[in-house]
């Protein structure tokens, strides 16, 4: 699942880590956006990541890959070890929602979180037509489908207000990787947020 | 993926290194002068950057790789045969890896067995107590010997992964790479028990004679089996035990007494015979006692936080899913530690049903996870 749109998310993300920042990138996959921070923004970085396959690639970027479950928490990571938090694109494959919102803000001052906005205009329409969305940011099959979740911004917001997150940024880009601003839970496929307590 | 090679590193043989400087140990005591056997794979390059040290675990030794005797290939492989050689994951074409009998061994290095030059006779149980730390500092002046400043990686599984640890901590400057495999920051409760359980088995056995059974002409042999089989039981995984064993009997086996009968129990006396007819009792009480005192964080108070931030290596750390001897959650308290830190590690918890004994499997993907870490270390 790489492309224009995920390096758009990343871009945003690599804006927001100062140099010497540490990072912990939950779900990191091969480490490819550790090994942007790191290389690009000078970051400290560190990943959690479940698949035997995905552990050994990272292995072999050179990123200090943890294999662990997030379902589990982040247990064994101490409070406010971390600049910011990532979970890229994989909040909507994790059961435990709100534990695992409350667990990066517990072990990060910054949670930062990506997610396929299920109210963009294209999943709409397909919906409308009986079908459940395929796209850029929703890659999936229902019956192949990582996600376990499926929420849009309001849904997330209300969430986070529930949960008393403090929303300190919101971007939102459409499916070819470009910032939305108007109606964004209509115009937006992917939402990026930075959050603090 | 898979980076087995046919072909090993070959014949080799074992070299001895005499050192006449005594060595002071963790205990107090000193010993004067020890030999230490070692081998030694691979081609040292100029700036003798490219060396890899491997420690062994409670029953290793310094033979870790290739073979010795040619006629007899399979039967005298090393114990880390198929992870070292050219084209494994700790490749002989671009490292120089050394294996060491540490001190206190009975294959060669000064040890019980070695005569006390006090005394003339063989130490026994006048043989020091060697701690994990004292193993490092013999170790350090091998590489002095070889001519190793730094070590691109210190690795060992199990006892071998905590000199992996040590070394990191008590020479900061010499290790660019600790590989921490089935390994702890210190043992259990549960852990020491089984320890003590062994060492009884010997100390008990009438043919222990205080540890002076050399002159006696005697070895507790049966005392040494127990322990083996008590520590073969920890060594495997239940889930492993039933599918290998179950309730299987002997074809042969009669029924009603208490003979062998059970093929776990043929597994088991195996082992312990095979055990007890080459390792030496005193070796096994040293090496166990080593184990049960090993906890670097305790000068730091418990902190092993505190204890690893010294440390300037960077770290891999594999744990094995069905080893509950080192559990996956004792390594992750090693990884939290040094996450905690701010220090580089890597951690995979490999799916393995071979319990401790994992770490000596040909796995696929654990030699995979070794061989892309070795692939980051420039020599």
């Amino acid at each position: 699942m790489t492309g224009a749109f995920e390096r758009a998310d990343f871009d945003l993300i690599a804006s927001w880590v100062q140099p010497g920042e540490r990072v912990l990138d939950l779900g990191c996959g091969d480490g490819s956006l550790l090994r942007r921070l790191i290389d690009e923004r000078g970051a400290k970085g560190y990943g959690v990541e479940l698949e035997d396959a995905e552990v050994l690639a990272a292995i072999g970027n050179g990123i200090n890959v943890i294999q662990g479950n997030l379902e589990q928490g982040l247990a064994g990571f101490d409070d406010q070890t971390f600049n910011h938090v990532v979970l890229s694109r994989t909040l909507q494959t994790v059961r435990h929602t709100e534990r695992i919102l409350g667990e990066m803000l517990r072990v990060g001052r910054e949670a930062v979180v990506s997610f396929p906005n299920f109210a963009y205009w294209k999943n709409r329409m397909a919906v409308m037509s009986g079908r459940m969305p395929v796209s850029e940011d929703l890659p999936y099959e229902w019956f192949d489908t990582p996600n376990l979740r499926f929420f849009t911004i309001l849904d997330f917001e209300s969430l986070c207000d529930k949960m008393g997150l403090v929303i300190r940024e919101r971007q939102v880009l459409d499916d070819a990787g470009r910032t939305v601003t108007e109606e964004q839970n209509f115009l937006g496929s992917l939402a990026v947020y930075r959050l603090g307590r | 993926m898979t980076t087995s090679s046919p072909r090993g590193v070959g014949l080799v043989s074992a070299k001895v290194a005499h050192f006449d400087q005594p060595l002071p140990l963790r205990s107090g005591a000193q010993l004067p002068a020890y030999d230490l056997v070692y081998e030694t794979y691979g081609t040292l390059n100029a700036d003798a950057s490219n060396a890899i040290l491997i420690c062994h675990a409670l029953s290793g030794h310094h033979h870790v790789a290739g073979h010795t005797d040619p006629d007899n290939v399979d039967k005298t492989l090393g114990w880390w045969d198929n992870i070292v050689g050219p084209g494994r994951p700790l490749d002989t074409d671009r490292f120089f890896i050394v294996g060491v009998n540490n001190l206190g061994g009975c294959h060669g290095s000064t040890g019980p067995k070695s005569i006390n030059p006090a005394t003339g006779k063989p130490w026994g149980s006048d043989f020091p107590m060697v701690a994990v730390v004292d193993w490092v500092h013999a170790q350090a002046r091998l590489a002095d010997y070889l001519g190793i400043r730094q070590w691109a990686a210190v690795m060992g599984g199990s006892l071998g992964g905590m000199q992996a640890m040590r070394w990191a901590i008590t020479f900061p400057e010499r290790v660019r790479h600790a590989i921490v495999i089935a390994a702890a920051p210190n043992l259990t409760a549960e852990n020491i028990a089984f320890n003590d359980v062994a060492r009884q088995a010997i100390l008990t056995d009438p043919d222990f004679h205080g540890g002076h059974y050399y002159a006696h002409g005697s070895h507790p042999w049966r005392g040494l089996r127990l322990a083996r089989m008590l520590g073969h039981i920890t060594y495997l995984a239940e889930d492993q035990m039933a599918e290998k064993f179950g309730r299987k009997r002997r074809p042969e086996a009669g029924s009603y007494g208490f003979d062998v009968e059970f093929e776990i129990e043929s597994y088991l006396h195996y082992q312990g015979d095979k055990f007890a007819g080459y390792f030496d009792a005193n070796t096994y009480l040293l090496m166990t006692r080593a184990l049960d005192y090993f906890d670097p964080a305790r000068v730091a108070g418990g902190d092993l936080a505190k204890a690893l931030a010294v440390a300037q290596a960077k770290f891999l750390v594999v744990a094995f899913s069905s080893d509950w001897r080192f559990s996956p959650e004792r390594s992750r308290e090693i990884v939290n530690a040094l996450v905690h830190n701010g220090q580089d590690v890597a951690y995979a918890e490999i799916q393995s049903e071979h319990g401790h004994d994992s770490f000596l499997m040909d796995d696929p993907h654990y030699h995979a996870v070794v061989d892309a870490y070795m692939k980051r270390i420039t020599p």
